[in-house]
């Protein structure tokens, strides 16, 4: 099968603007450090707008890709530059444009050393993690998934915290220990991807994922049950490391932790959603059957993941620690929501990754700025913040009660909808429901644990006294940055149907695959 | 009665990159003696290298046809899209291997004429062992390019580590020899005929019943297997490599961890694709694939579980280069898969020249750390040097990734062909050994990364400029680069190298 090449869409210009804004930081001598950071704000503000622009082209009756943009790359294997966007993956892009801005205003005054580098990693990972939700070819998809370890492998590395840990008796960086523990075993996950992209793309004669896609589905490549459920597993474990999907999250505590707090932003705004992204993508559209017969495994280690991540943040002392264990409690949720295998679950699912985006982006921008005040992220160190710090803790409450799922905030649509569909979903059972809806209560339990730790009671601390809250005067990168967040939780809250309704087309596509005699079938 | 073979046959132009640089190392030879300044010779070598390596793209691209395509020299040597390639491959080897070479003799004192014409004739011998239609081409071949090899590593003298790595290298090289040239004897026995065409012939021919010809022929090709796996450093064949590599100068480690491969592996696949599939495909010769198999499998995990101990850059990447071998052993062993031949031998080639770029330039970066003394080639001596030396680190951050095999890197770009000539030849369980043992080697590749910007300077590594040292970074980075990004260039290159030439 061949593809047509095609014109340059508004995909490619999203997925390569943020490049542009390398120039300057490689070429122009003479910036200052307040220019570098001006330079790359308004990459990524440009960046966004295409986005918008994007979204704004985008027709959301057109269940199938769009805005596409082919162009040969290895012709000899198959291989294409293809890019384009369907009603899921527009939503990633945004979020990750959206992330960007914020996360270059949360570096705005505590990354001081190497600046150039360090946005020249930003802008890069940025191309990179664009590139994983636009690539509509699997060479490409690899590519890009893969080189996005390596700026975040730098950012932990050079940028991170201070602190020191003990690694089989010899004292050691923890930042190190993190980035090098982040970078192998992501990269052991995702390795045999390869092998199942190979595969793939040996026997369908192209590595492109809409033709793929489309000869799994009319039959021209059929897939024997033990091929498929191998395939399927050399992309899942990639995804579920990602995820990370309990038990393989060991490395996100670590990485979170000691990640300066943009790389926290991005981490858990837009990175872990390449996993679950991906077993949107590939596992459900290409290997439904396998899908149907390991959806019950797989919502009983989200439903694990759900309880597990819940119990140990209630357990935490440090408060970055606190929201990088609720991060696998909720993406537990996403990937519950995608194995309930229905439409519901589905669109429950793509939201809900948006949402924790914007909630966990923005607890982990709060808890930097705590830092920066006080260079402290233990609980025990604040109390009675709200006294001091009132219009901060005002957006802290707002975020809070977004990551625990309070009705008319962001958090609550997208698990309501998740619960929603797992209960209704013919391939797991309604206990896994019931066990997820005990996880809501628990998230409610830990986040307000904390906010009443950190901000509720008296100022009884010493340092507390003097801390200074946010204002457009002294500190407007800050507030620029909270502001979006805190909007999108109400809007999203508030308005759900219209994100709802534009990524519909694409999931009613996607979830044919799982009618019922398909189900019955298996 | 002798018979005077005619032009045609000959089709001496065919040859034209292998006849030039020859001529161009042997007037070296000669000029040595008079131009006192050793500086001149490596303008010249540098000069001839430059002029063949123009002959030889224009060949490779199909540009300019020399002579005709196919056999030359009554076939003893093979004029193919194959040999065209492992012509450039060499060429660029000894190009860069002259640029790195340059600033390191004349600050360490080795700046001796012969040095320059050694590395070419080395580089001859790697393009004749790509070229050889004949065993007895292979084992001069070999010979050709070993030999200067063994001198070049022991060009220090009378440093005791060059001496050591210089008689290491030779006897241990001389034994592997003599492996081979028995081997090509028992094969000779068996089929009567030392062309690989030839040999093919026979060989298919042999009866199932006359085992004793069988048999002389497994044993012969295993020989061969043993010699040439010396060369390239394959497990259980190794043991020579770390201590030859980290003794030799680093320049000629540089040079001779990529050159000795190239032709090593080029024949290699000659002798299994070419002449001897038989061998490889034949019902009763499982033990046979297997066994090429299973080197593969030993040389990857072995060369990367002990890559993470090393504490010395130099062994280190010394350990690294025998698992890269093993990466192209898993090609040489999906070459051995009926079908799957043309496209492993493909992949082979696209690997060894990712390799080639990424290797050298690797060693590059040693060789700008390194003392004058030979000392400073430790792990911790780059730390830092990410803040002090910001455009090296970055040169060694992108030849470390792509030695890992990161996408956008000419490593990314050979292992992903040679793994998927492993999965067309069904060979799942070493593809898996490849890709797991790459993500052990990702260790302590990114070991020197954050050696390198995550750790506070150790030290000042600080000395004059080195435009042409500077010159091999960049051309080495870029090459690991395009090669990454642009694949497509290699692919063409290669797409018309074919082996399997009875089908």
């Amino acid at each position: 099968m061949e593809l047509q090449t095609t014109g340059v869409s508004i995909a490619s210009v999203v997925l390569f603007a943020p490049l542009v804004g390398l120039i300057p930081l490689l070429f122009f001598g003479r910036l200052s450090d307040q220019q570098v950071r001006i330079s790359t704000l308004i990459t990524t503000l440009v960046t966004f707008g295409f986005s918008l622009l994007m979204l704004g082209s985008f027709d959301s009756a057109d269940g199938g890709m769009q805005l596409e943009h082919i162009e040969e790359w290895i012709p000899g294997l198959g291989i294409y530059y293809h890019v384009g966007v369907d009603g899921i993956s527009i939503w990633l892009v945004m979020l990750t444009t959206l992330i960007m801005p914020i996360a270059v205003l949360a570096s705005w005054t505590s990354i001081t050393e190497r600046l150039r580098l360090y946005h020249g990693f930003l802008l890069m990972l940025e191309t990179a993690m664009l590139g994983v939700f636009l690539s509509l070819d699997l060479f490409m998809f690899y590519i890009f998934w893969e080189i996005s370890l390596v700026p975040m492998y730098f950012m932990i590395g050079i940028w991170g915290s201070k602190d020191k840990t003990n690694f089989f008796g010899r004292e050691m960086e923890a930042r190190i220990y993190a980035a090098v523990k982040f970078f192998l075993y992501t990269m052991a996950g995702s390795i045999l991807m390869l092998l199942a992209i190979l595969w793939l793309g040996n026997n369908a004669g192209t590595f492109d994922v809409t033709l793929i896609s489309q000869m799994l589905r009319d039959g021209t490549l059929l897939l024997d049950t033990d091929t498929e459920r191998l395939l399927f597993l050399g992309f899942f474990l990639a995804f579920a490391i990602k995820v990370p999907i309990w038990p393989l999250h060991s490395w996100l505590p670590d990485a979170h932790v000691q990640a300066p707090t943009a790389g926290s932003i991005i981490l858990a705004g837009v990175l872990l959603k390449l996993g679950t992204y991906g077993l949107v993508r590939f596992n459900l559209d290409f290997f439904p059957n396998a899908a149907i017969d390991f959806a019950p495994y797989i919502a009983a280690l989200a439903v694990i993941g759900i309880l597990y991540g819940a119990w140990v943040s209630y357990a935490q002392t440090d408060v970055k620690k606190l929201v990088a264990y609720s991060s696998v409690s909720h993406l537990g949720f996403v990937v519950l929501g995608i194995f309930a295998l229905n439409s519901t679950g589905v669109q429950g699912a793509v939201l809900q990754m948006v949402n924790h985006g914007i909630s966990t982006g923005g607890l982990f921008l709060l808890v930097g700025m705590l830092y920066e005040r006080r260079h402290t992220k233990a609980m025990n160190a604040f109390g009675g913040i709200w006294k001091v710090m009132p219009i901060y803790s005002g957006f802290a409450l707002v975020i809070t009660l977004s990551s625990m799922g309070l009705p008319g905030l962001n958090g609550f649509v997208g698990e309501f909808t998740i619960l929603l569909g797992s209960a209704n979903s013919e391939v797991i059972s309604i206990w896994y429901t019931v066990l997820a809806t005990i996880g809501v209560i628990l998230a409610a339990v830990y986040m307000l644990y904390m906010f009443n730790n950190v901000f509720m009671g008296s100022v009884d601390k010493e340092e507390n006294q003097e801390l200074e809250d946010l204002s457009w005067r002294r500190n407007w990168y800050e507030l620029s940055a909270l502001i979006p967040l805190v909007i999108l939780a109400f809007v999203i809250g508030l308005y759900p149907t219209v994100f709802f309704e534009l990524m519909d087309g694409a999931v009613s596509n996607l979830v044919s695959h799982f009618d019922a005699t398909l189900i019955a079938g298996r | 009665m002798l018979q005077i073979p005619s032009q045609d046959e000959l089709n001496i132009l065919a040859a034209l990159p292998v006849i030039l640089l020859s001529l161009i190392a042997s007037l070296l030879l000669v000029a040595d003696r008079f131009i006192p300044n050793k500086r001149n010779i490596a303008w010249l070598a540098l000069a001839g290298v430059l002029l063949t390596l123009g002959v030889a793209v224009l060949q490779a691209g199909q540009v300019v046809e020399f002579g005709n395509e196919g056999l030359a020299f009554s076939g003893m040597f093979v004029a193919d899209q194959f040999s065209y390639v492992v012509n450039v491959v060499a060429l660029l080897a000894a190009l860069i291997g002259i640029l790195v070479s340059f600033e390191y003799l004349e600050r360490t004192q080795l700046d001796r004429g012969e040095y320059y014409v050694l590395l070419l004739f080395s580089a001859v011998g790697a393009m004749f062992m790509g070229a050889s239609g004949n065993l007895v081409m292979i084992f001069i071949g070999l010979e050709l390019l070993s030999i200067p090899l063994y001198i070049l590593s022991g060009i220090r003298r009378p440093q005791e580590e060059s001496e050591e790595s210089a008689m290491k290298y030779f006897l241990l090289g001389a034994f592997a020899s003599a492996f081979l040239v028995y081997g090509i004897a028992l094969v000779f026995g068996a089929t009567g005929s030392l062309d690989l065409n030839e040999i093919f012939l026979a060989a298919s021919d042999l009866s199932a019943a006359d085992a004793s010809a069988q048999y002389l022929l497994l044993i012969g090709a295993g020989l061969i297997l043993v010699g040439l796996g010396f060369k390239v450093a394959a497990v259980p064949f190794h043991m020579w490599t770390p201590d030859v590599y980290q003794g030799a100068p680093t320049p000629v480690t540089a040079y001779m961890s990529v050159v000795a491969k190239v032709g090593g592996f080029a024949a290699l696949l000659r002798v299994m694709v070419t002449g001897l599939p038989v061998v490889l495909e034949g019902t009763n010769n499982v033990l046979w694939l297997d066994s090429v198999q299973f080197i593969a499998g030993i040389t990857l995990i072995l060369g990367n579980v002990v890559a993470i101990m090393q504490s010395d850059l130099k062994r280190m990447l010394a350990y690294s280069s025998i698992a890269h071998g093993g990466y192209m052993l898993i090609a040489v062993a999906a070459a051995g898969i009926e079908g799957v031949g043309n496209l492993a031998a493909q992949a082979a080639l696209i690997y060894l020249a990712a390799y080639t770029f990424t290797n050298i330039g690797a060693f590059a970066c040693v060789v700008a750390i390194e003392k004058d003394d030979t000392t400073g080639t430790l792990m911790n001596d780059i730390k830092g040097l990410g803040t002090t030396h910001p455009r090296l680190a970055a040169a060694m951050t992108i030849f470390m990734l792509s030695l890992t095999g990161v996408p956008l890197t000419a490593g990314f770009i050979g292992k992903f062909f040679v793994f998927r000539a492993a999965m067309e030849a069904n060979l799942i369980p070493l593809a898996v050994i490849g890709v797991l043992t790459s993500v052990v080697s990702a260790f302590y590749y990114m070991r020197v990364v954050w050696n390198m910007y995550f750790e506070a300077p150790a030290r000042e590594v600080s000395r004059a400029r080195q435009p042409m040292l500077a010159g091999a970074l960049w051309l080495t980075a870029a090459g690991t680069l395009v090669l990454g990004i642009l694949p497509y260039i290699l692919e063409n290159l290669v797409r018309d190298a074919t082996l399997v030439l009875i089908p």
